[in-house]
């Protein structure tokens, strides 16, 4: 059994150790709002937040998170009223919507650290999440959307 | 008469339509998609509503006011789940924040898509063009059974009764009656009201159609984790399911040692298939370590094994410069053999374009259960009717059988309307004892197993007279076949024509004649839709080669469009506002401007593109793209826009990154750390302008905005450079060094 904190909640789990914890969370914790993408970090819709860092969850092991503080998109607030949250709403950023998740996660982040970021710190931070619609040009807006308001 | 107090449950049924046989393969898609003769099944539904029109299935109003409407067609990011329920709603007068939306179930007599062969199949841009009439139509009957029950309740006649949003209103006793209250209290009508295409609200009665401020319906699911896609898909006592397929298409499994496989904790069995080995286990983690550890041995006899796409490319090229290779006339207007005989320069190119893959962010998945000869699947399809004719197939069962819950897409792109991974999932859910199996690819085997857009290479001949006046247009394209696979009957009832593979190459600027052949290769690759599928490269081509006659004349790009375009204002409007847009006439420093136009999908869109160029590196930057679209009617604006974005950003992404490489059969690229797709560093500015055209028919949306991105940067190129020409996409930095230093 592993134990660590998922959105704010003791969660204790039955599956070995070296089981992606992407998979932990879907599919044992049934919360599916964290995407499966590529596996091998090459895409970014698996973001959750460990102890506070955006990481990929397909290439971290559940023995890595024992004891520690899980959230994933369900956990960032309580009511979808995140600034980032309200921002894709108000930019209508999703298309498919699939990437979104780990795109918010992602964006996350970078607001905690600069609160006010530049359009090339926003480019760079978020550079390692695809999103095959293409909404990078929403996703850029709604970002300093969010800026604003914070 | 009938007393309700249940939900006004309108059930509009059994309209009768020609129906359309698909082939049955083994391994298929759900139906075919493109610019088919379709269109008349729209004017069928409109002349059955003049006659037996049954209570409809489309829409319920509970007693609380909620209007549920269903949305007939598969959500995969293009709004479609908003677009089409708001046309009822438009129609009806509903309130719009009283609406709940629901996926339809699959049942295609009755939500079947009228202008695509009545079947449930989203794709080709053809979902707001089918339905946009026929659901309006449902809208206003409901609205007239809404009106008749209330004059009853009333006891007025009803020709007195008005509708506000959600609501009847007699303005001469100044009494109204919600839409809630009608639904509680009310009667049926015993005789339906008829309506036609006379009783529907003109453009300037519009309350939702056109405007930009109602939002997307899926979008607060997709920002906060609550949105169910396929693989999201949860069921009590469910299993998951693995399948390891061949390296090659085609080959089949010989030898199968699964001892190893078998030690995994969690796996309950091992299925061997006809095109693979399936596991099943109660962990998707254990199905993945299972899988891996298949030893397998492969028959070699497949002859995708001769297939390696390089070499393969070069020949087709070939085969477009022989002209003793005729093919299937696709097209043929005038004389235009005489038209190059008698050309006093005659420009001869060719442009190609690779295998590239649809890299849907959602890898193929689906899951199933079987109990006796029953089926219900629950996947992001774009084909739920297909699906149950596939899924059926597995078990020897016929598809009303078949029940499939359509989820949101995690992107489509053409790929979603494969049968493969619903076929996976229905396999092993036979052999499951009952329970439900999800099945999961990898993304290395969606790669692989992709049905990728068509490798291949496009001959243009252009004749000119002296003054450079176009007089003949010869288009020789050369490619394997989607229809071959997909439709065998329709491939061969149409000659031997694949009218997906040559989309787009039929074009309405004014020449006086113009032929397009087909010359169909086959060589075994199963090849399939992608976004846009034909009309992405041969509108490379012919754009392009638009830009070198203006180049050959001495013209403006814009101009000598314009002049082509004389007797089509549509296409002149969004090619002078595109201009307009992007200030055309003004030079920029180290970048140029390359404009393109595509008529495709019943839409008018051009755009222009601001590229640069690191001439050391071969590197291209777009830096901004403006776009004018028009759809005729812009049923939601602000929505189109963002397709647009789309179209434009995939569009810059085959045109400068994607290409899938196969040697002896096998597929080189696994991921995306060797296929390539455009990331924000590489996404430009994008402006667009939605320009409507009041009283022209609604054209698609989904596709319109990809075509012109690729030949608006390689025209931008070739002004950079002095007359550079990039004929083979994608526009790989070694393929560009080589351009100019040709």
């Amino acid at each position: 059994m592993t134990a660590f904190k998922l959105n704010g909640r003791a969660v204790d789990v039955d599956a070995a150790p070296d089981t992606p914890l992407l998979w932990v969370i879907r599919e044992h914790l049934k919360l599916t709002g964290t995407k499966f993408g590529c596996g091998v970090a090459q895409c970014g819709a698996c973001t959750v937040h460990i102890d506070g860092e955006a990481t990929r969850s397909c290439v971290t092991w559940l023995e890595d998170v024992e004891g520690s503080e899980v959230t994933t998109i369900e956990g960032l607030s309580p009511d979808a009223s995140h600034p980032l949250q309200k921002a894709w709403i108000a930019e209508q950023v999703p298309q498919c919507g699939y990437c979104q998740s780990g795109q918010i996660m992602q964006a996350a982040t970078l607001l905690e650290n600069t609160p006010n970021p530049t359009r090339e710190e926003i480019i760079e931070h978020m550079d390692g999440n695809i999103c095959r619609c293409g909404t990078y040009v929403r996703i850029i807006a709604a970002i300093q959307r969010a800026a604003k308001e914070v | 008469m009938t007393r309700t107090t249940e939900p006004v449950n309108l059930r509009c049924r059994a309209i009768s339509r020609r129906s359309f046989l698909i082939s049955a393969g083994s391994v298929g898609v759900a139906v075919a998609f493109g610019s088919l003769p379709g269109q008349a099944f729209g004017a069928m539904m409109a002349s059955s509503v003049d006659g037996n029109y049954l209570p409809n299935a489309w829409v319920s109003i509970s007693p609380d006011g909620t209007v549920t409407i269903m949305s007939p067609a598969s959500e995969m990011g293009q709004g479609i789940m908003t677009t089409l329920p708001l046309l009822i709603a438009e129609e009806m007068d509903a309130n719009w924040d009283d609406v709940k939306i629901v996926q339809a179930p699959s049942d295609a007599e009755t939500f079947g898509n009228p202008g695509f062969y009545g079947v449930q199949l989203t794709g080709g841009s053809e979902s707001t063009r089918g339905y946009f009439t026929p659901l309006r139509l449902i809208g206003a009957q409901t609205r007239q059974v809404i009106l008749a029950s209330c004059a009853t309740l009333l006891n007025v006649p009803q020709s007195e009764l008005s509708t506000e949003p959600g609501k009847v209103v007699h303005s001469l006793s100044g009494h109204s009656l919600g839409f809630g209250d009608i639904a509680a209290k009310g009667v049926l009508p015993d005789i339906l009201p008829q309506v036609t295409e006379a009783d529907l609200k003109t453009p300037e009665q519009w309350r939702y159609i056109g405007r930009r401020d109602i939002p997307r319906i899926d979008v607060p699911a997709k920002v906060n984790g609550s949105g169910i896609y396929g693989i999201d898909v949860q069921l009590s006592d469910m299993l998951y399911g693995a399948v390891l397929r061949p390296p090659v298409q085609g080959e089949k499994p010989e030898t199968i040692d699964d001892e190893a496989a078998w030690a995994v904790p969690g796996i309950t069995h091992i299925v061997p298939l006809s095109y693979g080995v399936g596991i099943i286990g109660e962990t998707v983690e254990a199905t993945k370590r299972a899988k891996d550890l298949l030893q397998v041995s492969w028959t070699t006899s497949s002859r995708v094994r001769n297939y390696t796409s390089d070499q393969l490319l070069e020949q087709y090229r070939k085969v477009g410069n022989d002209l003793s290779q005729a093919g299937v006339e696709a097209h043929a207007q005038g004389d235009t053999e005489t038209a190059m005989r008698n050309a006093t320069t005659v420009i001869e190119v060719d442009y190609m374009s690779d295998l590239i893959y649809h890299a849907t962010m959602e890898p193929m998945n689906a899951t199933a259960q079987v109990t006796g000869d029953t089926v219900e699947v629950w996947a992001p399809t774009q084909g739920p009717t297909g699906t149950q004719r596939f899924a059926a197939n597995v078990i020897g069962t016929t598809p009303d059988k078949v029940k499939v819950n359509t989820t949101l897409l995690g992107g489509g792109f053409g790929r979603k309307a494969e049968a493969d991974f619903i076929i996976d999932a229905v396999s092993l859910a036979k052999e499951s004892g009952g329970r439900p199996v999800k099945v999961i690819w990898s993304r290395e085997d969606d790669v692989r197993h992709d049905k990728f857009r068509p490798l291949e290479a496009q001959h243009i001949q252009v004749g000119l007279d002296a003054d450079g006046n176009i007089t003949g247009w010869r288009h020789r394209i050369v490619a394997d076949s989607i229809f071959a696979r997909t439709m065998p009957e329709l491939f061969k009832d149409m000659g031997g024509h694949d009218d997906v593979v040559t989309e787009g190459a039929h074009f309405n600027y004014a020449v006086p004649a113009h032929r397009i052949d087909y010359i169909r290769q086959d060589n075994g690759l199963d090849i399939g839709f992608w976004f846009a599928v034909g009309v992405g490269y041969t509108r490379f081509g012919i754009e392009c080669v638009i830009d070198e006659i203006a180049a050959v004349k001495g013209s403006d790009p814009v101009e000598l469009r314009l002049e082509l375009l004389k007797d089509q204002p549509r296409a002149r409007n969004v090619i002078e506002t595109v201009a307009r847009m992007a200030d055309w006439d003004r030079p920029r420093d180290d970048r140029a401007l390359g404009i393109a136009y595509a008529d495709a999908f019943g839409s008018h869109c051009a755009q222009v593109a601001e590229v640069s160029l690191n001439r050391e590196t071969g590197e291209i930057r777009v830096h901004k793209v403006w776009c004018a679209i028009d759809t005729g009617v812009a049923v939601q604006p602000r929505h189109l826009e963002g397709m647009m974005i789309v179209g434009i950003t995939n569009g810059i992404s085959q045109t400068l990154f994607e290409q899938i490489n196969i040697v002896d059969g096998e597929v080189q690229e696994g991921n995306f750390d060797t296929y390539r797709v455009i990331r924000m560093s590489d996404a430009p500015e994008i402006e667009v302008s939605v320009v409507p055209t009041p009283g022209s028919p609604v054209g698609g949306a989904g596709q319109a905005g990809l075509p012109p991105v690729g030949p608006a940067i390689a025209n931008a190129v070739a002004r950079l450079t002095g007359g550079v020409r990039l004929r083979h996409y994608p526009f790989l930095p070694e393929r560009v060094l080589e351009a100019l230093n040709a």
